[in-house]
């Protein structure tokens, strides 16, 4: 824990700060259907256009089941369109290197994750994905699932500023709105920048080197064989990264995504990068304050989140920089931490603060192996998840989750005091508490009770990369991960075994259909609910949406929740093999 | 807007119109612009030789084993490591008993190889797998360790190996982003350019 790595942390949290408010006043003109903006001259003709070929008219708008219906059509079309596009990839063009089309298995698999803006990584980018694929079958989800999700919180916010009304917005505005205003924009010079970085864009095929040293290498049966090439990728990956970082996806171009040098060469994209995973999320709760008149309840809201995301970061690097004793008493170095699975150019801290920062936020992007974490480095991301991805999380989404919390914990205040819970003027009845829970339940049962089976079962056992506690944190990982919708992995763990058994790809999948459209449904309901209510002027009883006490509330609720439910499932695993790392035991 | 038929038209239509727009025109333009700008490195990065013969790209790592040249990090991509095809980590967990016996070997090989006793504590970058299997850089101590080696076998004086190490070493970005780190492959390709 260098002073210069303390700095590091002080210039992210400082720009991250002062970005809040400029990209929340830009939010506002983005999800106001007559917004202007100074892209209005080239997009506005373009926006007109698509409203017309969509046959949308973008004056009406539409109620809470509309609203849902429509996301719920459109996510169902855009699943079809990928899994055609994968299980046809042989067919299609832009496939230089002739790879063949994927199993069903696992094209539904890719398709539901990068629908739900999980992108797990079942697939191993470089060596099963067509040019193609990646460019239209895997970016187009990156865009529009996290337009989608911006949407969804909008909705949201919409149901808490309105009253007395009924419609909350129209889906189709707000999904054509935030692509072009604010995604498309941000991403073209986002990924020029990266190109600049070193980052690859291209349509070129593979190109092979000639390696300065050939190796001559033992094969089976005791021949050998000389390496005297290495294959290099090309592709346009700089476009997709941009996206996948802005939208919070995460999935990568390549199998070692972000940690590989094309997606991710230096320290500065490094750190541009983390930037933009956490930029629109960090917008959003500043639209938030704007939209409900109560821009200090925004900044609680922000605060909540950082100060989680801070102490997160501080537990996981401490852990890795202390490294492994086991590996210490073989003879590393104690000062350098602990080192597999993290790249040089980022060392110890940027690798921490971009594994908390990916987990914190829904996007998944690794630029080192969690898998290959101390104990402890490896359970921050994992509680992260499982907090529901709530602080800052995925773009709209860590908005509507954390939105949850905020109703759960004015009616734990509510009950405190003895008086019916209001949240910004609005009572709060039984039937949002139940809402609140009920996306909440849906959350912990599916990571727990898809865990649970895998854990128990032959085909569950046989993707495991490592024994002993770990490799329970494999399979709770893969759950917690594609139920948050996060998508990164402890990648040791085997979703296509050599003999095809799909159960993974298949229970992931439904991991996260469950874990993204059984959370919206109730969050729907709960704004359709809200948007009818009347605001009640506040009184000298109101208790205070924003403020220290408020902040603080919000945080014991978030881990409250969070924290008990899983509390016995992490004593499992990270928390055993923390002392079992201690006492040396190995598997 | 409310009847089926309409909706379905609206998802229909835009997922058409986004997918030319988000995955047709948006990549065409950044290929554009970011070819046109930063031509050398939207290709890769690539070192060629004089002949125009392609050596490999400066931001890969590749496997080097001879005495006369700088070691890189272990890697666990592809069979043999440094496979740009299958980038990846060992993903082995910190009780793995895989994981502490490919560390106890690397490190006697890294101390015989270098020449260095066998309680000298080793760099953790030299006996541990990067996350990509690709990791161009290893850490300025590591590097350090390998000079002498490397100056025995070259015949060269040991400055002259330190100073080409101090000119292919990465500061960090802006003066205060990420770690510093050499460049294996530029340096191993600047002692071969060395005149003898």
């Amino acid at each position: 824990m260098h002073p210069n790595d303390w700095l590091q942390l002080a210039l992210f949290l400082g720009i991250l700060a002062a970005l809040t408010k400029p990209i929340g006043i830009y939010l506002c003109k983005v999800l106001d259907a007559d917004g202007k903006t100074w892209l209005d001259p080239i997009l506005r003709p373009l926006e007109r256009l698509t409203y017309k070929l969509m046959g949308v008219d973008p004056r009406r708008e539409q109620d809470w089941k509309a609203y849902t219906f429509s996301i719920l059509l459109f996510s169902a079309v855009g699943v079809f369109f990928t899994y055609a596009i994968l299980r046809l990839q042989h067919l299609l063009p832009l496939n230089p290197q002739q790879l063949p089309a994927l199993s069903p298995a696992l094209a539904f698999n890719t398709a539901v994750s990068f629908t739900t803006n999980t992108n797990w990584q079942s697939y191993g980018g470089e060596s099963t994905m067509s040019y193609f694929s990646q460019m239209v079958g895997l970016t187009f989800h990156n865009f529009v699932s996290a337009a989608t999700g911006i949407g969804i919180a909008a909705a949201l916010v919409r149901g808490i500023a309105r009253q007395t009304a009924s419609t909350i917005g129209n889906f189709w505005v707000d999904l054509v709105r935030s692509t072009y205003y604010l995604l498309l924009p941000i991403c073209t010079a986002l990924a020029i920048f990266l190109v600049s970085q070193g980052i690859v864009q291209n349509f070129k095929s593979y190109d092979a080197a000639q390696v300065l040293e050939p190796q001559v290498v033992q094969v089976e049966d005791g021949k050998t064989v000389t390496i005297d090439t290495q294959t290099i990728v090309q592709g346009p990956v700089a476009s997709q990264v941009a996206i996948k970082m802005l939208g919070t996806n995460g999935g990568g171009y390549a199998n070692a995504n972000a940690a590989h040098p094309f997606e991710n060469p230096t320290p500065l994209s490094n750190f541009v990068q983390m930037l933009s995973i956490f930029a629109i999320g960090s917008g959003l709760t500043w639209y938030l304050g704007k939209s409900t008149g109560n821009q200090g309840h925004g900044w609680s809201v922000w605060s909540a989140m950082m100060i989680l995301f801070v102490a997160g970061t501080l537990a996981c690097w401490w852990a890795e920089s202390h490294g492994n004793p086991i590996h210490q008493a073989l003879g590393v170095s104690a000062a350098d931490g602990n080192f597999e699975g993290k790249e040089v150019r980022f060392g110890i801290f940027n690798s921490s603060l971009f594994a908390v920062i990916t987990t914190a936020a829904s996007c998944g992007a690794v630029n080192a192996m969690h898998d290959s974490f101390t104990a402890i480095g490896g359970l921050i991301p994992l509680f992260m998840m499982e907090l529901g991805e709530v602080v800052i999380g995925g773009v709209g989404a860590g908005l509507y989750g954390m939105l949850v919390f905020v109703v759960l914990a004015v009616f734990i205040a509510g009950l405190m005091v003895g008086r019916t819970p209001e949240y910004l003027g609005k009572k709060i009845n039984a039937f949002e508490v139940k809402m609140a829970m009920l996306s909440l339940l849906v959350l912990t049962l599916t990571i727990l009770g898809f865990t649970a089976w895998a854990t128990v079962s032959a085909w569950g056992q046989a993707g495991l990369n490592n024994a002993g506690p770990h490799g329970f944190s494999e399979i709770l990982y893969a759950y917690s991960s594609a139920t948050a919708n996060n998508g990164s992995a402890f990648a040791g763990l085997t979703a296509n075994p050599a003999n095809g058994d799909p159960h993974y790809n298949v229970t992931l999948g439904f991991a996260m259909l469950i874990g993204r459209f059984l959370m919206i449904v109730p969050i729907m309901a709960m704004a359709g609910a809200l948007v009818k209510k009347k605001i009640a002027p506040p009184s000298p009883g109101t208790f205070p949406v924003s403020g220290t006490t408020f902040t603080v509330l919000l945080i014991g609720t978030v881990l409250l929740i969070g924290a008990l439910n899983f509390l016995p499932a992490l004593a499992l695993g990270p928390i055993v093999e923390h002392f079992l790392t201690q006492a040396g035991q190995l598997f | 807007m409310n009847s089926f038929a309409t909706q379905i038209r609206a998802a229909v239509g835009s997922t058409l119109v986004l997918a030319i727009i988000c995955c047709g025109a948006y990549p065409l333009v950044v290929t554009a612009i970011g070819r046109t700008a930063f031509r050398d490195q939207a290709d890769g990065s690539l070192i060629k030789d004089s002949s125009g013969k392609l050596l490999g790209s400066s931001l890969l790592g590749q496997t080097f084993t001879g005495e006369k040249y700088f070691h890189s990090r272990p890697s666990a991509a592809g069979a043999s490591g440094y496979d740009a095809t299958s980038s990846s980590g060992s993903n082995l967990g910190p009780t793995s008993q895989k994981l502490a016996d490919q560390i106890k070997e690397r490190i006697a090989t890294y101390r015989s190889t270098n020449g260095l006793a066998d309680n000298q504590e080793v760099p953790a970058d030299a006996v541990t797998a990067s996350g990509s299997g690709l990791d161009p850089h290893i850490s300025p101590a590591n590097a350090a360790l390998q000079a002498q080696r490397v100056a025995t076998a070259r015949k060269l004086p040991l400055e002259q190996v330190q100073a080409l190490i101090a000119e292919h070493t990465a500061q960090a970005d802006l003066g205060i982003l990420g770690d510093p780190g050499v460049n294996v492959l530029k340096l191993n390709l600047a002692l071969d350019a060395l005149p003898r």
